[in-house]
């Protein structure tokens, strides 16, 4: 959905950043470790502080009885009784006749279910999409025949809603994944494709020229120094396009899905249910945090030539 | 124009250019005229430097004479070939650091030959050799990030070097370095080039260092660039650049260049507050 265009550096640490705390100098191996653990601790202990200081802020608005419990529960009442919450994840078949609610899965088992298809969901259909828009992103600059046939085509349906895409998923697909997996590739594909042709247009003309001097021809060029070249920015584009998933699922499967979240939701917006509801929305913040820290560790790891760049806008 | 009555001029020269003109943008509205008219002759082994104003074109003769882009008229010959693309023979370098980042610098150095299919044993071999001649064995397993922009550059030397090319074509290579740092790479460009054995085409702004490294200067006009005047230098290397012969040649290109600096501008400005 989001598209970072000519990124190619990393606009990394947002969410988990240190406020510019400076790691001791390493002296060898050992200390070496020691000061990942240090800086990890202190970067854990700010996302704490983080995340503490607006729950305090909503506690204190309950207390001075601007928050309405009934509104905007806040977090002590939403995340009070899990064990109350976990039941409304009742996975069982309950919209069909005949089936006894209480069957199936204990609450916290469902709970798991749950969280566990709309994941499946966000990372096939993340998965699927990313595959396809790279693959045809480097196509439409590979041959100017392919381009001239489908980028008026992809360019044409960027901009439609992914809610407009719900009904054609739901002819298409029934009731189950499949759609929901639908929506989220649909969602992302066409702006990862234009995101894909950004990031080629944007590498350094040098790295290529270097290539073609060296006599390498086009197939060659596009896989030895373009898609290298490229990697950084779809990375990026893949953690923006994370969230842009997770956004996504939620109002696939608020529709006919059987179970996930978003039915979580749905079913918490009919029954008036605000403490559900921001019970799932922790639920999801929680899992989009750390499928977030996972990429950025994906990030860092095979991405090791990509310098740290944070650091000059930190020194303002 | 069939083909067989553009016989080689010189089958001796390194690079031959015949009446080249470039025209950027041809038939739009953003259409410019870089290059008008060159013809020159470069020997094999010879040391040539481009010397004129920014954006007077010397760059962009570099490029064709690579075969990077198409000429808009005229012909470049690069001893018996007739240049129409891109070859191995004639390695360019840029201003700009042009390492890959995400490969070591033996890589870098071997991507050449990688492109060729050689395995990985003649690759490593190569490399070796490339950097053993400009001073960077030690760098062999870096990456580009870890190493100074001094260093970068003679990686990308090496690189050029791997290729074993007849002809090296150098884009401000230096024009990024600090001054004690450029200093040192001209003597090592030096080395090099007595070592390899290739005409080197070395654009510069920079009146010094054409006069340390060169064997003629081409000084060009402003906008478009045409040839002004070639300036033969017949010093022996290295070369003391506060020797009176120095001065003089140092004078001379001064003058050349200022008449065109003064004219692009002149040029700039009228382009910028049109009357």
């Amino acid at each position: 959905m989001l598209m970072l265009a000519s990124s190619g550096r990393r606009g990394d640490d947002t969410a988990l950043s240190s406020g510019g705390v400076i790691a001791p100098p390493a002296r060898g191996r050992r200390s070496a470790t020691w000061s990942r653990t240090l800086l990890w601790s202190q970067r854990s202990l700010w996302a704490l502080l983080s995340i503490g200081t607006f729950a305090v802020i909503w506690e204190l608005s309950w207390l001075a009885g601007l928050a309405d419990p009934k509104l905007l529960p806040p977090p002590h009442i939403f995340l009070g009784d899990m064990a109350e919450q976990a039941k409304y994840f009742n996975t069982a078949t309950r919209w069909s006749i005949g089936v006894n609610p209480a069957d199936g899965p204990s609450p916290y088992q469902a709970v798991l279910i749950t969280i566990g298809a709309t994941t499946m969901r966000v990372l096939v259909g993340l998965v699927i999409a990313s595959v396809l828009a790279v693959s045809i992103g480097v196509l439409v600059r590979y041959f100017l025949l392919f381009e001239r046939l489908t980028l008026p085509m992809i360019t044409l349906l960027s901009p439609v809603s992914p809610i407009a895409w719900l009904p054609v998923a739901i002819f298409l697909f029934g009731i189950g994944n499949a759609p929901a997996i639908f929506m989220v590739v649909i969602a992302l594909f066409f702006h990862m494709v234009l995101a894909t042709i950004a990031q080629i247009d944007g590498v350094n003309r040098n790295l290529v020229n270097v290539a073609r001097t060296m006599g390498a021809s086009k197939w060659q060029t596009y896989a030895q120094v373009i898609i290298p070249a490229i990697l950084p920015g779809l990375l990026v584009t893949l953690r923006m396009n994370l969230f842009a998933a997770w956004m996504v699922v939620l109002v696939a499967e608020s529709t006919g899905v059987g179970y996930g979240l978003g039915q979580v939701i749905m079913m918490a917006r009919n029954t008036f249910n605000p403490s559900l509801v921001f019970f799932t929305i922790a639920l999801i913040g929680v899992l989009g945090f750390s499928f977030d820290l996972i990429l950025r560790l994906v990030q860092k790891r095979i991405l090791y030539w990509v310098p740290e760049t944070i650091g000059v806008l930190r020194g303002l | 124009m069939g083909s067989e009555l553009m016989m080689p001029f010189s089958s001796k020269s390194s690079v031959t250019c015949r009446g080249i003109s470039k025209t950027w943008a041809e038939g739009t509205d953003r259409e410019h005229e870089a290059l008008r008219d060159i013809s020159v002759e470069i020997e094999p082994g010879e040391f040539v430097a481009f010397l004129g104003p920014s954006g007077c074109g010397k760059s962009t003769l570099l490029y064709l004479v690579a075969g990077l882009e198409p000429a808009s008229s005229g012909e470049i010959w690069s001893f018996d070939d007739r240049v129409t693309g891109p070859s191995p023979d004639r390695s360019l370098i840029f201003q700009e650091t042009s390492l890959f980042p995400w490969l070591t610098v033996w890589q870098n150095v071997s991507f050449g030959l990688g492109i060729r299919g050689a395995d990985r044993q003649e690759r490593r071999a190569v490399a070796q050799d490339a950097l053993q001649r400009v001073g960077l064995s030690a760098a062999f397993d870096k990456r580009p990030d870890e190493l100074s922009g001094g260093m970068r550059q003679r990686v990308a030397v090496a690189r050029a070097l791997a290729m074993r090319p007849k002809v090296l074509l150098m884009d401000e290579p230096f024009a990024a370095l600090d001054v004690q740092t450029r200093q040192r790479m001209q003597d090592f460009l030096l080395d090099v080039w007595r070592d390899s054995g290739a005409s080197i085409l070395f654009v510069t702004h920079h009146i010094d260092e054409a006069v340390a490294l060169a064997d003629r200067v081409v000084v060009f006009t402003a906008r478009p660039g045409k040839i002004k005047t070639i300036v033969p230098i017949d010093l022996p290397r290295p070369r003391n650049l506060f020797s009176p012969e120095c001065e003089r040649l140092r004078i001379e290109l001064t003058q050349h260049l200022r008449d065109e600096v003064n004219r692009a501008f002149a040029e700039q400005e009228a382009f910028a507050i049109p009357a």
